[in-house]
């Protein structure tokens, strides 16, 4: 570890909000790419079962 | 030369059970490779002499960068293989890289934004490398604009496609506007004709996030476009009786 506490960890020579800043927006970047076709693929899945649903009762 | 790979690569059902064995194994790379390079980054890696712990954001920052770029590469050669050859498959794989391509983008002028105001004193410059960053997230939103513009996938797809291609002029004006300019971005960080310049505690670190990175880009497209060709292929029977299999 670079760091020798975990304040100064955090704190970075005062460019912590910067860096944490940073950090925070890009897990938030990773997240929406994942949670966005794993919406797309279940709302997909739901429609199709119920237009088969449907086409199976005609 | 035997073609018949190429013909198997336009078919949705081959490429849908093809990639299905290899999601679980390149998330777990992904993860492994992300959470190495990022944490290596942040609290090993020692402080930058100049800048300080502020440096810290260009384990993001570099490979986001990059990204943004082969991304786009990516979307106007997919693009064209499906003018070219009316391959399906490609014109899906140049939709769904611009959203992922458009948040690589963004991520990247917004890290660069933040990193600029320490060490540069301010947020923004107009400067020849942020303003064609800048041109290039308006290509992908342009790009996903069009796309959405046309009900018909096939006219959605030529004409978005060849915005990308006349688009890919600004690649070449972006790697080299820190030399073309002089600009208050520095130059490349990374460069593959001469030794880095860089120490290595720093250089490792950052070529294992540059590595995840581009490892997560490939699992965020395969996972879109999955779920791209089950819509588009709903009215076949392997996607009905896939999602019928599904509890």
């Amino acid at each position: 570890m670079y760091f020798d506490s975990v304040s100064s960890f955090l704190e970075m020579g005062g460019h912590g909000p910067y860096v944490w800043v940073c950090y925070a927006i890009t897990v938030l970047v990773i997240a929406y790419n994942i949670w966005r076709p794993i919406r797309t693929r279940k709302v997909f899945i739901v429609d199709l079962k119920r237009r088969l649903r449907r086409e199976a009762r005609k | 030369m035997n073609w018949t790979w190429f013909h198997k690569l336009g078919s949705p059902k081959w490429f849908y059970e093809v990639t299905s064995k290899w999601m679980f194994w390149l998330a777990l790379i992904t993860v492994l490779l992300l959470v190495t390079g990022l944490v290596w980054g942040l609290a090993f890696a020692p402080a930058d002499y100049q800048q300080g712990n502020s440096y810290r954001i260009i384990f993001v920052h570099v490979p986001v960068a990059l990204l943004a770029q082969s991304c786009y590469i990516a979307m106007a050669i997919a693009g064209a293989v499906g003018l070219i050859w009316k391959m399906k498959l490609a014109d899906m794989a140049a939709k769904v890289s611009a959203p992922i391509g458009a948040s690589f983008t963004f991520l990247a002028l917004l890290t660069g934004a933040i990193w600029g105001k320490p060490t540069w004193g301010t947020w923004w410059v107009w400067d020849a490398r942020l303003t064609s960053m800048l041109l290039l997230l308006f290509l992908y939103f342009g790009y996903m604009a069009l796309q959405a513009a046309f009900d018909n996938e096939t006219t959605a797809s030529k004409a978005s496609s060849i915005l990308a291609l006349v688009g890919l002029v600004n690649i070449p004006i972006i790697k080299y506007s820190v030399e073309w300019w002089n600009t208050l971005h520095q130059p490349a960080t990374l460069t593959f004709t001469s030794k880095p310049t860089m120490a290595p505690e720093m250089l490792v670190p950052l070529l294992i996030s540059i590595v995840g990175f581009y490892c997560f880009f490939t699992l965020a497209f395969l996972m879109r476009l999955r779920a791209e060709v089950l819509i588009r292929e709903n009215r076949t029977q392997w996607v009905k009786k896939l999602v019928q299999n599904d509890v």
